[in-house]
């Protein structure tokens, strides 16, 4: 659960992808008699000593604030006054209020910002990089790399909000390279709003995508460049032979984090343009807390967020099944 | 030779460029914070006269001191806790076998892919009702249910590399599995324990959502959190700013830089196992 801020902790799903093939691993290790253990039947319960502060915590702080939170979506409340049934009605909203389903699709738009672009950069990188001989440069580059990484997403968004100020470097930029008539303020058009915060996103994730690839080609056998290039096989053709398949995991990992991630995106687009102009970067995130707590309109601000986190189990389980096979 | 840079000089360009485009927003930001106070500075600019002290002054403005007080009183608070009792979990389902351990395991998978959003606002209401709104347990202990998941799974995978037989003969020797626990299994679940650690550190760190929720004061809030504050009493001095903000983020950049080897093996640490 805690990927989704930013991109602040993206080893959970990574894991998780991983964890197949071991439970796997394990069990056959274990060699079917999986209850081959010292400790008594009694022991054994005993031990739910150990794992009970682990549960109880998980059920009062995660678990029954989920359950809560679906139970709110049958009804209209204020937060204050008594809560009315509503059935179903908060959740054909979701999809009929312009505003709520519009940020839905962005959260879907975000996804090439977020996910394709930066899995697409960190191939090319990593592809070609490969491996630094260099050792000073190597670690210089990891270092600068893993810095959008370290800092909170909401930093982020300042430093962004900043670049893309009328006055920003963005504009500058243009400027400088006879563009001048692109120069506009980027968070502020309705047109442009929405993947310049996406571009936010490409940079969160693009070091991390890449340093994840050039760890995995690095485990990639370079006899098997060298054999293919004795078979003659051009650099493309090795690309797609020996590079892709041998990255498989990784980008699988990749796809994972940034995918929940933009679309379960809330400090990015909460610091930078709190869904504005108008809604036109308004994403799900934003809009659950926009709902709760300043239109007070509780159920149809949980039924938002359920329907966000079906959407993310949907989308994330088929992905990581299909990466997981080999 | 010629044949080599050949080879290199595309790759060190390249990677540089990478590198580059990683920092240049945080650049954008240092040269603003340096510029006189109360001028409107123009993109990336090389300050002619640097003003260092706009440091000073949006050290105090931001109450950097406070922040990074209440900050680190957060992750005190949620990170040795949570390393705890989840490594006693992963211990009891990995090692000691209980009984409906994994039916334990997959209710925790559950929480691992969901957003943080579908919990902001009953916790919202249910600190209300516990009392513990606005205050930094009320922020503590939502942090450490919500870490449960990751942090059990990321345990787990330790316990089930360390082979049985350790335990089993330990039990034999007439330890408990507490006895046990404490002098043979935590020892050896050091290297596994400092990544959690630090992963669970950044993350509490960066808090932002639940921050922002459950907390109203800013300077009770994380760093992360303070942010949204700062920005709204200041939004309008571009070079404070900047040099606040600048100021908000350099205790994580200054840790990463000291802990570098661990946070990037730790990051890494998803795809290198598998």
């Amino acid at each position: 659960m805690s990927t989704v801020d930013g991109l602040t902790a993206p080893v959970d799903v990574a894991d998780e992808v991983a964890s197949a093939s071991r439970r796997r691993l394990v069990r056959r290790r274990a060699g079917g008699g999986a209850t081959r253990s010292a400790l008594g039947r009694k022991a054994r319960w005993a031990g739910w000593l150990f794992a009970l502060p682990a549960l109880v915590m998980y059920a009062v702080f995660e678990l029954y604030p989920i359950i809560t939170a679906v139970q709110y979506s049958f009804f209209d409340w204020d937060g204050v006054s008594v809560a009315t049934p509503a059935g179903l009605k908060n959740y054909t909203r979701v999809f009929t209020e312009p505003q709520l389903l519009a940020s839905i699709i962005h959260s879907f738009i975000l996804i090439i910002f977020f996910t394709f672009l930066p899995v697409l950069l960190a191939l090319v990188v990593a592809s070609i990089v490969r491996e630094i001989k260099s050792k000073a440069l190597g670690a210089t580059a990891r270092t600068m790399m893993f810095l959008p990484q370290i800092i909170p997403g909401a930093a982020s968004a300042i430093a962004w909000t900043w670049m893309y100020s009328p006055n920003g470097a963005v504009n500058q930029m243009l400027g400088a390279v006879g563009l001048a008539s692109l120069q506009r303020a980027w968070l502020g058009d309705f047109t442009w709003a929405l993947p310049a915060v996406g571009i936010i996103g490409t940079w969160l994730a693009t070091g991390l995508c890449t340093l994840l690839l050039m760890a995995g080609i690095g485990k990639i056998d370079t006899s098997l460049y060298e054999a293919a290039s004795l078979d003659g096989a051009n650099r493309i053709q090795q690309f797609r032979a020996i590079t892709l398949p041998g990255l498989r995991q990784e980008i699988g990992v990749c796809i994972t984090i940034t995918i929940i991630a933009a679309l379960a995106s809330f400090d990015v687009v909460f610091m930078s343009t709190q869904g504005g102009p108008g809604y036109s970067t308004q994403v799900p995130g934003v809009q659950v807390y926009q709902l709760a707590f300043t239109e007070n309109r509780i159920g149809q601000s949980s039924a938002l967020a359920v329907v966000l986190s079906i959407i993310v189990l949907a989308v994330i389980l088929p992905i990581q099944r299909f990466f997981r096979e080999k | 030779m010629l044949r080599s840079l050949r080879d290199t000089a595309p790759k060190t360009i390249l990677l540089t460029a990478a590198a580059l485009f990683s920092i240049f927003p945080l650049l954008s930001m240092f040269s603003a914070a340096l510029q006189p106070q109360g001028t409107a500075p123009a993109g990336i600019s090389f300050p002619t006269d640097p003003q260092w002290h706009n440091f000073v002054d949006a050290w105090n403005l931001a109450n950097i001191t406070t922040l990074v007080k209440s900050s680190s009183i957060l992750v005190l608070g949620v990170v040795p806790i949570a390393m705890l009792i989840s490594a006693m979990a992963a211990y009891a389902i990995a090692q000691l076998r209980i009984p409906f351990g994994n039916v334990f395991f997959l209710l925790l998978l559950l929480g691992l892919t969901l957003p943080y959003e579908i919990v902001v606002v009953p916790l919202y209401y249910q600190m209300q009702s516990l009392g513990l709104l606005n205050t930094q347990l009320g922020l503590i202990l939502p942090l450490i249910g919500l870490n449960m998941p990751f942090a059990v799974f990321w345990m787990r995978t330790h316990f089930q590399s360390v082979p049985l037989e350790i335990s089993e003969s330990s039990w034999v020797d007439g330890a408990g599995p507490w006895k046990a626990f404490r002098h043979i299994q935590l020892p050896l679940a050091v290297p596994a324990l400092a990544s959690l650690g630090v992963l669970m550190f950044l993350s509490t760190w960066n808090q932002f959502l639940l921050a922002i929720v459950l907390i109203d004061d800013p300077s009770k809030r994380t760093m992360a959190g303070a942010l949204q504050g700062f920005i709204g009493a200041h939004s309008t001095d571009v070079v404070l700013l900047n040099a606040g903000a600048l100021l908000i983020m350099a205790p994580t950049i200054l840790i990463f830089l000291v802990f570098q080897k661990y946070f990037i093996r730790a990051m890494l640490a998803g795809a290198v196992k598998g």
